[in-house]
């Protein structure tokens, strides 16, 4: 066991027992349940402690992120503890999943503030890294006997999104980010904690660093603008488009010298998310892709070529978006057509291409039935959808949102869409979803959702406001193609006045009779079941 | 035709004037041979009828005509087809037939049997072959009487069970083809055990001095029920009367048998007497998705009242009842339907709701005793989804 000496030298561990604390770096499967001290910055090139350092038995990077019981654990175990606050971290490598690294930290270091928000500041440092990744979260839950299968079940968990009213934070993202963002004027006090940023500047700000970009691929960034714009939108879209920009800069990917393959793509990578994330927030599914592309970049074999982990890749690539999104879309309208009868009223809300390929099917079988189209502003997406069915020959009704109570009374089933659907059985996805489900449980109307598998998200929303999209604020003030409706013109300059265009909502798990997805059809209390037994598969392949 | 807003009835005037100016192009010759003789009518639960029911001088009449009907079909079909595989799919038919015919056999065992014979007779050399042939046998099965939902779901069991004996393709043909039989022969015993499990599980629930309402003529619940008895516990029953099978004087008497004191309600005398009741013990036909049942017609309603005076309803079905069905209303089922007979004559301008059952949807549901433990009606889709992907 090698020891190391924190640069700040505030750490000298007196208890040596070699059953409670080890000397800095990894340790394999009999060494679980030991705690690691160490992992010093000193080679790093700085000269102070930060809360990143490297591992000290492997070297890889360490991330950082802390748990208050580590600070229990230490005491008890005799580590002397003088001067400490609760800024302490506990660290874990990048490189090897099983290197664990505590590091305690100088109590001089500002802005720490409690939770694992902290390593979002240290994060933030670098706009890539770990924001996606999985290495140690550390949550308030460590214990000694399971850390191992805590940590690989934490490696599964996401990252916490960034809370966007510390003011530290978004200083500190602001200043390594890509696209130069204004925030809009007239927050709402309540969604505060989500991004929220002018809409006109960042179109033109983006184009005049086009030739700048250099770390963002050409087919990224052109996909990233298409989300700035509103072009690409829906989570299937969004997640396509994501992911064959992706390919596109697989294919043209070469490793640079002195670099390994593995870990330099998926840096790259990152920085490609960052870049999105920034042009407009990950949707769930975009998260799971990207979860499963990394996955894969990581479990490449090392001794692969780099010619032949690229075809590797770009083909992963291809079977997900063709098993994942097409055929599961395939096996969804197969198995929801046989809910439609003759003579049913279907109501559907906004534009869910699920739905839509639903109905066209259902059409083309010879069934008769006649559609609802709900819609409500700002977006108004069910006109598009509109278009297409009458196009098709279907008989549709169109109405705004504000009349769903009125039409439902003659209303047979509804079909919705989902942005994605969470443990609990919650369906995340677009606003007025939630209100369409109620009015159709009041009424005692069956509400399917059809969601593809890959969407399914092991997070618990109990409500719209922890995690949502807020969208352009002006766009609630202004309606297409009526000029002369200019009531709130002028709302910036007013104080009293906030503008709120939320994005999602959460509709509970009680207002749904049963979800379609490519693993057959079920009851909304199954999404854990699913995610439990399939969550390995659908991730991994 | 009576659907809730007007544009529906004009809809369907519109599309009746259509029907009727096109002719009908059906012709009972063009029938399929496959198809149950008498089309309207549910065979599943005429033979539960047959089998617990009380049987009235109508009733017999009606099944003589209706004998006598498929024995003239049967001459014709089989003067029709000369084909070898017909008559092999016809014998499959045949034999969960006689099978069935026993009072005291379960639908899905009966069919595995059936399934069994289909084996035996089988002159497939592989693998194969055989799971092909066994799918067909399979799809006839379920075909014939498309109502039964435990004969499904034991088809498609024993068929889940054949693909992953047959991924398995390292020994020869013989072995596995024994293997195959060795577990359909199990599977009656499966069953039967089953039965001791669900009432070994369900004696927790039975307290002395209960009240416990059942409804419909099910196995496991008598056998839930005798076991109380031996258990020296102090139980009276409420019982419905079930029509039109009237099943529940056959319930009645053999818990009169039992030496319990038993009371026979009138189904509509239901509400009246669920304030006395401390539990609601029924069987089922078929376990859904969701986590509902689909049982006798009556169960829903009784569901219903139970759940608005917070009585538990509990449920005692083996699990390879579990179905993957996944109802969203009454209506959402394949339509089985039962002659009633009113003991009057009916004028033939009235319409008579003959449906046999009805489905009940979890949130009324408290437990389900199955024999793979006392579960809650969510955890039937986790149970299905192990089983089925």
């Amino acid at each position: 066991m090698v020891r190391h000496q924190c640069a700040c030298k505030i750490l000298q561990p007196t208890n040596t027992s070699p059953d409670t604390i080890a000397g800095g770096g990894c340790f394999d499967a009999e060494e679980t349940g030991r705690k690691t001290i160490g992992g010093c910055m000193k080679d790093s090139g700085e000269d102070r402690c930060s809360g990143k350092g490297r591992c000290g038995n492997c070297g890889g990077k360490t991330a950082g992120t802390f748990g208050p019981c580590v600070l229990s654990q230490l005491s008890q175990s005799g580590v002397e503890m003088k001067g400490w606050t609760e800024s302490k971290f506990l660290l874990s490598c990048n490189k090897n999943p099983l290197c664990w690294v505590t590091e305690l930290h100088h109590p001089g270091e500002g802005g720490k503030t409690a939770g694992g928000n902290s390593a979002n500041t240290t994060k933030s440092a670098k706009p890539a890294p770990q924001k996606k990744d999985n290495s140690s979260v550390a949550a308030s839950e460590r214990k000694g006997g399971d850390r191992q299968t805590d940590k690989d079940r934490k490696k599964d968990v996401p990252h916490p999104r960034m809370q966007f009213d510390d003011e530290n934070r978004v200083e500190k993202a602001k200043k390594r980010s890509v696209v130069k963002q204004a925030e809009a004027r007239n927050r709402v006090e309540l969604f505060r904690h989500l991004p929220q940023y002018e809409h006109g500047a960042r179109l033109t700000d983006l184009e005049s660093k086009f030739f700048q970009l250099g770390p963002v691929h050409p087919a990224v960034y052109k996909v990233g603008f298409r989300y700035l714009t509103g072009d690409i939108s829906g989570g299937n879209a969004r997640c396509i488009a994501m992911l064959q920009a992706f390919q596109e800069s697989i294919k043209d990917y070469s490793t640079p010298p002195e670099k390994t393959l593995i870990r330099d793509l998926t840096s790259k990578i990152n920085c490609y998310v960052s870049f999105l994330i920034e042009c407009r927030p990950l949707s769930i599914s975009m998260g799971n892709a990207i979860r499963f592309l990394k996955r894969r970049i990581t479990s490449l074999p090392l001794n692969l070529s780099e010619s032949e982990a690229i075809t590797s890749l770009v083909s992963d690539i291809d079977r997900f978006i063709n098993e994942k999104i097409i055929l599961a879309d395939n096996v969804i309208v197969k198995h929801a057509v046989t809910k439609i009868r003759d003579g049913d009223v279907l109501l559907t809300y906004a534009s869910s291409s699920a739905v839509e390929m639903l109905l066209l099917h259902a059409h083309e079988l010879g069934k008769r039935f006649r559609v609802v189209i709900v819609d409500s502003r700002p977006k108004l997406e069910g006109k598009m959808l509109l278009r297409r069915l009458v196009g098709k020959g279907i008989s549709c009704t169109y109405t705004h949102i504000n009349a769903v109570s009125y039409v439902m009374h003659e209303v047979t089933r509804v079909f919705l869409g989902a942005s994605s659907v969470l443990a609990n059985g919650t369906v995340y996805s677009r606003v007025g979803t939630a209100c369409v489900a109620m009015v159709a449980h009041q009424f005692r109307v069956p509400v399917l959702i059809c969601c593809e598998a890959y969407k399914f998200h092991e997070r618990v929303q109990l409500d719209s406001i922890c995690c949502n999209e807020l969208g352009d604020a002006e766009m609630v003030s202004r309606v297409t193609g009526r000029e002369d409706i200019n009531s709130l013109d002028g709302w910036t300059s007013s104080e009293n006045l906030q503008p709120l265009n939320l994005l999602y909502d959460a509709t509970p798990s009680d207002y749904v009779s049963m979800i379609i997805t490519d693993y057959g059809m079920i009851p909304p209390t199954s999404v854990p079941v699913i995610v439990r037994e399939y969550g390995r598969e659908y991730l991994l392949i | 035709m009576w659907h809730r807003s007007a544009s529906f009835i004009l809809d369907k005037q519109e599309q009746q004037r259509n029907d009727a100016a096109e002719s009908r192009p059906i012709s009972p010759a063009s029938i399929a041979m496959k198809e149950n003789p008498s089309a309207n009518v549910s065979m599943y639960y005429q033979t539960r009828a047959e089998h617990h029911g009380v049987v009235t001088s109508d009733w017999l009449a009606q099944a003589q005509t209706a004998v006598a009907g498929n024995s003239d079909d049967d001459v014709a079909q089989s003067n029709g087809s000369g084909g070898e595989e017909m008559d092999k799919m016809f014998s499959v038919v045949d034999e969960f037939n006689n099978w069935r015919k026993q009072p005291d056999l379960a639908e899905a065992v009966a069919a595995i049997r059936a399934l069994a014979s289909a084996i035996r007779s089988s002159q497939a050399k592989t693998m194969m072959e055989l799971e092909i042939e066994l799918k067909k046998a399979s799809d006839s099965l379920k075909s014939w009487d498309a109502t039964s939902i435990s004969l499904t779901a034991g088809c498609d069991l024993f068929m889940r069970y054949v693909t992953r004996t047959s991924a398995l393709d390292r020994e020869d043909f013989g072995s596995a083809k024994s293997r195959l039989l060795e577990r359909a022969e199990k599977f009656g015993e499966i069953s039967y055990k089953a039965r001791r499990i669900i009432a070994m599980l369900s004696q927790d629930f039975i307290f002395d001095g209960c009240t416990i309402l059942v409804h419909g003529f099910s196995r496991v619940v008598l056998e839930a029920l005798r076991t109380a008895v031996e258990n020296k516990k102090v139980f009276r029953v409420l019982c419905t009367e079930g029509r039109p099978d009237r099943s529940g004087l056959r319930v009645s008497n053999e818990l009169a048998k039992l030496d319990v004191p038993v009371k026979l309600l009138i189904d509509s005398a239901v509400a009246y007497s669920m304030d006395e009741v401390d539990m609601v013990l029924v069987g089922a036909d078929g376990v859904v998705e969701s986590g509902g049942i689909i049982n006798m017609m009556g169960t829903y309603q009784i569901a219903l009242v139970a759940k608005a005076m917070n009585k538990p309803m509990y449920v005692a079905a083996e699990s390879y009842k579990f179905a993957r069905l996944y109802p969203l209303d009454q209506k959402d089922m394949v339509p089985a339907l039962r002659p009633i007979d009113f003991g009057v004559p009916i004028p033939s301008k009235v319409e008579v709701e003959t449906s046999a059952r009805d489905y009940t949807p979890p949130q009324y549901l408290t437990l389900l005793f199955t024999d793979l433990g006392v579960l809650s009606p969510s955890v039937v889709s986790d149970e299905l989804i192990q089983l089925y992907l």
